[in-house]
């Protein structure tokens, strides 16, 4: 493609995504939300989160796999056992990134 | 949330919630920057200049839809289709838009633009759990320091990805920081049975949709699990332990 159309996909791309990022912020004031709307409000950070964990322990081939051959499930596994009990990010990742290569040396 | 919370205490100060946002975004840096390096080389690789690879990074700033930009670039889908590509995929943003409005509105108009401008996945991520540990009176420079340095990791994890191309050391698997770190920062909330439900629906229906194209996968699932939340919430007789 030519540089100017790539530049077009571009500046058409910043466009659509910054509308996306702002719409509510610009376009609706809090008080004027729905009281039932602003109570789902409060569940997007837990479901989003969750939502963008799950895929990547339970579906690493592109499909669901509970096998032991999964090693990010049960590197997975371990590592959010270590987030609850300790709730240190550091320590979660250093142990599932261990867990996950020991597991894959194997 | 909302009216209960104290008033300012030394740690609140504009300084240190900015660097309490770079701190906690660190994290995520390991997860984030392989996916800036592999968008850095697929452009590359699908015949997009380096400048342009950049620009993508600089002004876009959303990953998913960057690397599917740059695959539908390799087998020249018309423009138009690409950008409302981008738009699709970015659909789920909205949420964050509206879970954040709240907080970001009462902002002058520059805080607006540019917190709006940083909304993307990870900064939401760690964001709104800032908001939700109350005492948010400089709660804007916490999500600036987050939002800022996600997009710093962005760009030179693209320049990274542009000089070295496909030269990924995939057994690494550093990838996988990115979910470990998403661990890490919602155990803490998941402090009753509304949130509990809002995570468990919606991760286990981000799995069984994860084959659906665009990240709808990720919208549809997110929409499952704040009905959950609710819902479980509803039904709950103890609602005053609930709503604080």
């Amino acid at each position: 493609m030519e540089t100017d159309v790539l530049w077009g996909i571009i500046a058409g791309g910043m466009l659509v995504t910054y509308a996306t990022r702002l719409s509510f912020i610009a376009l609706v004031p809090y008080e004027r939300m729905p009281e039932f709307f602003r109570r789902c409000l409060r569940y997007v950070p837990p479901s989003v989160i969750a939502a963008l964990i799950l895929p990547e322990l339970l579906r690493t081939t592109g499909q669901f796999d509970l096998s032991l051959g999964n090693h990010r499930l049960w590197a997975g596994a371990l590592a959010a056992l270590i987030a609850w009990r300790t709730r240190n990010s550091w320590l979660t990742i250093a142990i599932g990134m261990i867990t996950l290569w020991l597991l894959s040396s194997i | 949330m909302g009216a209960s919370h104290p008033p300012t205490i030394s740690r609140s100060s504009a300084l240190y919630e900015f660097l309490d946002g770079v701190r906690d975004q660190v994290p995520l840096l390991f997860g984030v920057a392989p996916f800036g390096i592999i968008f850095g080389a697929l452009a590359i690789d699908a015949g997009i200049p380096p400048l342009e690879t950049q620009g993508f990074s600089l002004f876009v700033f959303a990953g998913s839809a960057q690397l599917i930009a740059a695959g539908m670039i390799a087998n020249a889908v018309p423009p138009l289709t690409i950008v409302l590509t981008i738009l699709v995929v970015n659909l789920r943003h909205m949420l964050y838009s509206a879970n954040l409005a709240p907080h970001i509105q009462r902002l002058p108009s520059r805080w607006r633009i540019i917190l709006s401008w940083l909304l993307t996945d990870e900064a939401f991520a760690v964001a709104s759990l800032r908001y939700r540990r109350g005492n948010t009176a400089q709660a804007h420079w916490y999500t600036l320091g987050t939002g800022l340095t996600l997009w710093g990791i962005w760009q030179v994890s693209t320049g990274i990805g542009i000089l070295l191309g496909a030269h990924i050391p995939g057994s690494w698997s550093l990838d996988f920081a990115l979910p470990l770190t998403f661990m890490a920062l919602i155990a803490p909330t998941l402090t009753n049975r509304s949130d509990w439900a809002a995570a468990l629906s919606a991760g286990f229906m981000a799995v069984a949709l994860a084959g659906l194209p665009y990240k709808m996968g990720l919208l549809l699932a997110s929409i499952v699990g704040i009905t959950a939340g609710v819902v479980v919430e509803i039904s709950t007789p103890n609602k005053k332990a609930m709503s604080e």
